[in-house]
C-alpha cells in the first residue's frame, strides 16, 4: 500500500483532501495504524482514535458537499494540558489521572470549529515543568531521531515532548504545545520540526491548565513554517474569557510566506554568543546569518545586556506563580484524592503524588513569595523581567528581528542522568528571555549536530509581529538543507 | 463604662466586609444571589477547576467606585488584583483574589455625631474589592464536613478604617452610618443577619498619653448590639489583664454572642503567611476619569446632604432629620408624604408646622405600628398619600390629634381613607361655639361645688372640667375653642 500522504505537510494534506487525492478517513485510518506501530515512542497519553474516525467521516462528507472548513480533516495532536471536553486531560500528572473536563479550551475549540480532528492528547512533562519529558507521570517520550554514534533512546525535549515527537514521527500533521520558558521551541529543535511561541496574549489561555500564568502561551508544532502560520491563524484571537488575551487583529499569516526579506534588519545578540559552547551550534548560527544576509537582510550586532539574569529571574517568577496555580489540586473536588482522617491528611496524601520536579518548583515558589523573601526574590525578579523587556525594545530600535540558536545542544539520551536541576534549567538559556519579554519567537530546523541530530535556529520579533517570524522562518527553512525524519 | 473613668483610652479600627449588590460573582457568570440550594450558584472557576480563568464583573467595580465616591474617597485609576494564598476547602482555587498592594479606593471618611458622641471624622484608609469564600458546613453530616460554594467568589468590598474609633458607641455609630450610606448608594443591602455586611474589629487599650497597645482582632461580629458587647468585653479583658501585670498578645479572637465573651482563635505565631502577589491572570485595573465622572453624575443625594436639606429647607431638628434619613425607604416615605400634602394644599408652599406634624406622625404613630407588626416602611398599610390626608384633617381642625389616633388605627385596619372614616363615623370636631357653650353650661351647672372650689383657688380643677366636657362631646370638641370658652365661663 502506498501511503504517500504520511510525510505530507498539513497544507499539502489539506490540498490533497480538496483535490480528492485521498479521503480524510483513509488518512486517519493509516495514521492510527502508524500510531500503533510507533507506540513505544509514548507520544500520546490518550488516543482518540474512535472519535477521530467518526470526525473523519464527517469531514469527508463536507468535502463531498463542498462545505469544508479551513482545517477540515487535519489530524492533530493536542498537548495534554489543553482541556478537551469529555476527553481525559492530565497535564502529565498523577493528580489529574482521572480528570475529564466538562469544557473545551478556547484554542482546541477554535481548531474543532475549523474542522480539525484530534488524534490524541500528547504526553508532556508534569504540569509542563521540564525540558526532557522525563517528569511525566505517564513515562518518558522517545525522540524518533537517533544519534549517528549510538543506538540510545533520546529525549524529545520538553515540556511539549509528546507533541514534538508525534509531529516528527508523522503521527499527526501538527500539534499544539505550550511554551512558558521554551517548552515548544526546545523540543521542536530537538525533534527537527517547527515550533512557534506566539506573543503573550495572542492566543487565549482559557482551558489551558496553568503553569505560570504570566508566561504561558499556547504554541504550534508543525512540519513546516507554513503549517505553523495556518495553525496560528486558526487558534489566535481575543477571548473574553481570558482577560490577558489581546484584541489585536489576526492577519492571514500564511500570506507572509515567501515574501522578500530585502531590507529587513536582523539583530545578532552579543550576549548569546558568549553562551554558545559548541562548535556545531556556532557554525549553524553563522550559516543562518549568511542565508539571511544573502537574502538581502542587514545583519547588525545588538546588545541584550540583562540576558545573564534571565534564567534566575525565570526560575523565580515561574515557580512563584506555579506554587499558587497548583494550590487548587488539593484532592477535594477532582483528580486524585489521597486517604486521610483529617482535612490536613487528605491534603497531604493527595498532593503527595506530585512528582519531584513539581514539588521542587512548588517549594521554590512558596519560598520566594513568603514574607521576608518576597522583596529580595520575587520583586527583584519582576524588575529584571522589566529590564529584559527593555533590552529587547531598545534592540528593536535598530533591528526588526533577532536570530539566535534555539537550544544550547541537540537531544540528549534518556538515560543521561542529570542530577543537578540547574544543569537541566540551562536548556532554556536562549528561549526564556522571549517569555519574560512576552514577545513571539519561532524555532526552525536548520541543521544537525556532529552526531546528526537536529538543531533549530530561533527568530525573535516584536509583540504581535508573528508575520515577520513566518517571513524570515520560511526563508531559513527553504535554505536549510534540513531533511525531516522519515521511516 | 467604668474603664473610661480610669484614665484608659480605647483604640478601635474596623474592617467591614460588604457584599456588593450585583447580579453575578466577581470573576464568574454565576449568580451572586443569597438563599439558593447549596452549590447551585457555582461556575467552574468558582470551584477552582483547572484551566479556568477569572473574567471581571465590571459592574461590581462601578459599585465599589460609587461607594468610594460616597465616602469622599480617592479613586485609584490604576489598581491591581492580588492573590492571597492559603488552603481551605471553602477556597477552591487555593487563593482569594483581593487587592493587597494598591486598592481601588483610598483616603475616604465618614463623619459621625450623636447626642452622646461629639462630631468626629472616622477616616477610611481603603476600600478594596475581593472575592468572598464559600462555606464549610460541619453540622449536617455525622462523618463529613460539607462545602457550599454558592458564596465563593461573590464580590465584596472590604472597607478599612484608621484606628480613629474610641468607644463602642462610636463603633456602632460608624457602622450604622456606613450601612445607611451603602443602602443609599445601593451598593450593599447592609443585611448583617444574612452576612452581607460583616465587621472585624481591632481593639487595643492604653493609659492616656502612652503609646498604642497591642491590638486584638475580633472576627465576624454580625450585629450592632454584638459589636458593642464584643468591644466592651474585650476592653475589660485587656484592662484587667494589664492591671494584673499581664500583657495583651496579638491574636485573633472570636466573639460568642451567647456568652458575650471573646475567645482566642489563633495567635500571631500561628498566623498564615499569605504570600501575596499580583494575580497574573488579571491585567491592571485601569479606571478612566470619564468612568468615575459618569458614576459621580449619576449619584443621588447622600444621607448627610439629605439631612442638611431637611434641616435647612424644612426646618426640622437635627434629631428628626436623622431619624428620617436613617433608611432610604423612610426618607422616601417622608418625601412622598410631603409631596402628596403639597398637592392637597393646591401646591401652595407647605408650612414648617405642617412638615413637623407629618414628621411626628411618621416617627411616632407609624413607627410604633410598623414595629409592633414587624413591618418595613415600604410594607406600611397606610400610604404616604393616606397619611398626608390624615394630617390635613388635623391641620384644618376637622379632627383633633386625639381623634386622629383612632382614625389612624381604623385606616390601618381597613385601608379606608381618613376622610371616609371621619365622615362615616361622625368624628368631625365640634368647632361650633354655641354647641360647646351649651355643653359647658350643662357641665358647670351639674358641678356647682367643684366650680366653687375652683373659684376659691383650686385652679387644678380646670383639667377636671376639660375631662368632663370631652366626655360630654365624645372628644369631638375642638380643644382650643373649648379651653378658651371654658376659661371664660369659669372665671366669670
Amino acid at each position: 500500500m502506498t501511503e504517500d500522504f504520511i510525510y505530507l505537510s498539513l497544507s499539502e494534506l489539506i490540498d490533497g483532501f480538496k483535490t480528492k487525492q485521498f479521503s480524510v478517513s483513509e488518512v486517519v485510518k493509516s495514521l492510527i495504524n502508524r500510531c500503533e506501530k510507533f507506540k513505544p515512542l509514548n507520544v500520546y497519553i490518550t488516543e482518540c482514535f474512535e472519535n477521530a474516525l467518526k470526525k473523519a467521516a464527517d469531514s469527508d462528507q463536507r468535502y463531498a458537499n463542498g462545505n469544508n472548513l479551513p482545517l477540515d480533516g487535519a489530524p492533530l495532536g493536542i498537548k495534554d494540558l489543553f482541556c478537551t471536553k469529555d476527553i481525559l486531560t492530565t497535564s502529565g500528572s498523577h493528580i489529574l489521572y482521572n480528570f475529564v473536563p466538562p469544557y473545551e479550551s478556547t484554542v482546541t475549540s477554535n481548531l474543532l470549529n475549523n474542522g480539525a480532528i484530534f488524534v490524541g492528547k500528547t504526553n508532556m512533562d508534569e504540569f509542563a515543568m521540564g525540558s526532557s519529558n522525563k517528569t511525566s507521570y505517564f513515562g518518558p517520550v522517545i525522540n524518533p531521531w537517533k544519534s549517528k554514534n549510538s543506538d540510545k533512546d533520546l529525549v524529545p525535549g520538553g515540556s511539549s515532548g509528546g507533541s514534538a515527537s508525534a509531529v516528527a514521527a508523522h503521527l499527526c500533521y501538527g500539534a499544539l504545545g505550550s511554551d512558558t520558558g521554551g517548552s515548544v521551541r526546545q523540543p521542536a529543535s530537538f525533534c527537527g520540526i517547527v515550533g512557534l511561541k506566539p506573543t503573550y496574549g495572542r492566543c487565549s489561555r482559557y482551558g489551558m491548565i496553568a503553569f505560570a500564568s504570566s508566561l504561558d502561551q499556547a504554541g504550534t508544532m508543525t512540519k513546516t513554517v507554513e503549517d505553523s502560520a495556518i495553525l496560528l491563524k486558526a487558534i489566535a484571537g481575543y477571548d473574553d474569557r481570558d482577560a490577558t488575551s489581546s484584541k489585536e487583529a489576526v492577519p492571514d499569516y500564511a500570506s507572509f510566506i515567501g515574501k522578500s526579506l530585502k531590507g529587513l534588519r536582523i539583530g545578532i545578540p552579543a550576549e548569546y554568543k558568549e553562551k554558545v559552547a559548541s562548535k556545531d551550534i556556532e557554525m549553524l548560527w553563522e550559516r543562518g546569518i549568511n542565508v539571511l544576509r544573502e537574502a538581502g537582510c542587514e545583519i547588525k550586532e545588538v546588545s541584550l545586556p540583562h540576558t545573564k539574569y534571565a534564567l534566575p529571574a525565570y526560575y523565580i517568577i515561574a515557580p512563584a506563580e506555579a506554587s499558587s496555580n497548583l494550590a487548587r489540586f488539593d484532592g477535594i473536588r477532582f483528580g486524585y484524592q489521597g486517604e486521610g482522617e483529617t482535612l490536613q491528611e487528605i491534603y497531604e496524601n493527595s498532593r503527595d503524588v506530585f512528582g519531584k520536579e513539581v514539588r521542587r518548583r512548588i517549594m521554590i515558589g512558596t519560598y520566594v513569595l513568603s514574607s521576608g523573601h518576597f522583596d529580595d526574590h520575587y520583586i527583584k525578579a519582576k524588575k529584571i523581567q522589566r529590564l529584559i523587556l527593555n533590552d529587547f525594545l531598545n534592540a528593536y530600535n535598530d533591528v526588526d528581528a533577532i536570530l539566535t540558536p534555539t537550544a544550547p545542544s541537540g537531544a540528549f539520551a534518556i538515560d543521561e542522568e542529570i542530577t543537578d536541576p540547574v544543569q537541566m534549567y540551562l536548556n532554556d538559556v536562549f528561549t526564556v528571555t522571549v517569555n519574560l519579554a512576552g514577545i513571539p519567537a519561532i524555532s526552525v530546523p536548520f541543521g544537525y549536530t556532529n552526531d546528526g541530530l537536529p538543531l533549530g535556529l530561533q527568530v525573535i520579533s516584536k509583540h504581535f509581529r508573528e508575520d515577520l517570524l513566518f517571513q524570515i522562518g520560511a526563508k531559513l527553512e527553504s535554505d536549510s538543507g534540513f531533511k525531516s525524519w522519515k521511516e | 463604662m467604668s474603664y473610661l473613668l480610669k484614665d484608659w483610652e480605647v483604640v478601635i479600627g474596623m474592617e467591614v466586609h460588604a457584599q456588593i449588590i450585583t447580579k453575578t460573582k466577581l470573576f464568574s457568570s454565576a449568580p451572586s444571589s443569597f438563599g439558593e440550594e447549596p452549590n447551585e450558584n457555582v461556575a467552574f472557576i468558582d470551584a477552582g477547576f483547572p484551566g479556568m480563568l477569572p473574567s471581571l464583573n465590571e459592574h461590581a467595580i462601578d459599585q465599589a467606585i460609587r461607594t468610594g465616591l460616597g465616602i469622599s474617597g480617592h479613586i485609584n485609576l490604576n489598581s491591581y488584583f492580588d492573590r492571597k494564598n492559603y488552603f481551605y476547602p471553602d477556597l477552591p482555587q487555593g487563593y482569594q483574589i483581593s487587592q493587597f498592594f494598591i486598592p481601588l479606593v483610598s483616603d475616604g471618611y465618614i463623619d459621625i455625631e450623636s447626642k452622646n458622641v461629639q462630631k468626629k471624622r472616622i477616616r477610611i484608609e481603603r476600600i478594596h474589592v475581593e472575592q468572598d469564600a464559600g462555606k464549610n458546613i460541619h453540622d449536617k453530616d455525622p462523618y463529613y464536613s460539607l462545602v457550599d460554594l454558592n458564596r465563593a467568589g461573590v464580590p465584596l468590598m472590604e472597607i478599612v478604617t484608621k484606628p480613629d474609633i474610641s468607644s463602642p458607641e462610636e463603633a456602632c455609630l460608624f457602622l450604622s452610618k456606613l450601612r445607611t450610606m451603602l443602602r443609599y448608594l445601593k451598593t450593599c443591602n447592609g443585611n448583617m443577619e444574612e452576612g452581607s455586611m460583616r465587621a472585624d474589629i481591632n481593639v487595643s487599650v492604653r493609659r492616656k498619653g502612652e503609646p498604642l497597645g497591642t491590638r486584638v482582632e475580633i472576627k465576624n461580629v454580625n450585629s450592632l448590639k454584638f459589636i458593642a458587647e464584643a468591644i466592651n468585653y474585650e476592653v475589660e479583658r485587656q484592662i484587667d489583664l494589664i492591671n494584673d501585670g499581664g500583657k495583651v498578645v496579638q491574636e485573633t479572637r472570636l466573639f460568642n454572642s451567647i456568652t458575650c465573651e471573646t475567645k482566642s482563635l489563633r495567635t500571631k505565631e500561628d498566623a498564615q503567611d499569605y504570600r501575596y502577589f499580583t494575580d497574573p491572570d488579571i491585567p491592571m485595573l485601569k479606571i478612566t476619569e470619564d468612568r468615575v465622572n459618569k458614576i459621580k453624575d449619576s449619584m443621588l443625594e447622600l444621607p448627610d446632604q439629605k439631612k442638611n436639606r431637611y434641616m435647612n429647607d424644612y426646618g426640622l431638628t437635627e434629631y428628626d432629620a436623622s431619624v428620617l434619613i436613617s433608611e432610604p425607604e423612610i426618607a422616601g416615605y417622608f418625601e412622598s408624604a410631603i409631596s402628596e400634602y403639597t398637592v392637597l394644599v393646591n401646591n401652595c408652599e407647605i408650612q414648617q408646622s405642617e412638615i413637623k406634624l407629618i414628621t411626628n406622625w411618621i416617627s411616632s404613630e407609624l413607627f410604633a405600628k410598623l414595629n409592633s407588626e414587624q413591618l418595613a416602611i415600604e410594607q406600611s398599610k397606610i400610604s404616604p398619600k393616606a397619611l398626608s390626608e390624615l394630617v390635613m384633617l388635623i391641620n384644618t381642625d376637622v379632627i383633633s390629634g386625639k381623634i386622629a389616633k383612632d382614625v389612624f388605627q381604623i385606616m390601618w385596619d381597613t385601608g379606608d381613607s381618613a376622610v371616609k372614616i371621619v365622615d362615616e363615623k361622625g368624628m368631625r370636631q365640634i368647632t361650633d361655639t354655641n354647641a360647646i357653650e351649651e355643653s359647658i353650661r350643662k357641665v358647670l351647672s351639674e358641678n356647682p361645688d367643684k366650680l366653687q372650689e375652683y373659684k376659691s383657688g383650686k385652679v387644678k380643677l380646670f383639667g377636671f372640667f376639660v375631662g368632663l366636657l370631652m366626655k360630654e362631646t365624645k372628644g369631638k370638641a375642638n380643644p382650643q375653642v373649648l379651653n378658651k370658652l371654658l376659661k371664660e365661663y369659669m372665671d366669670k
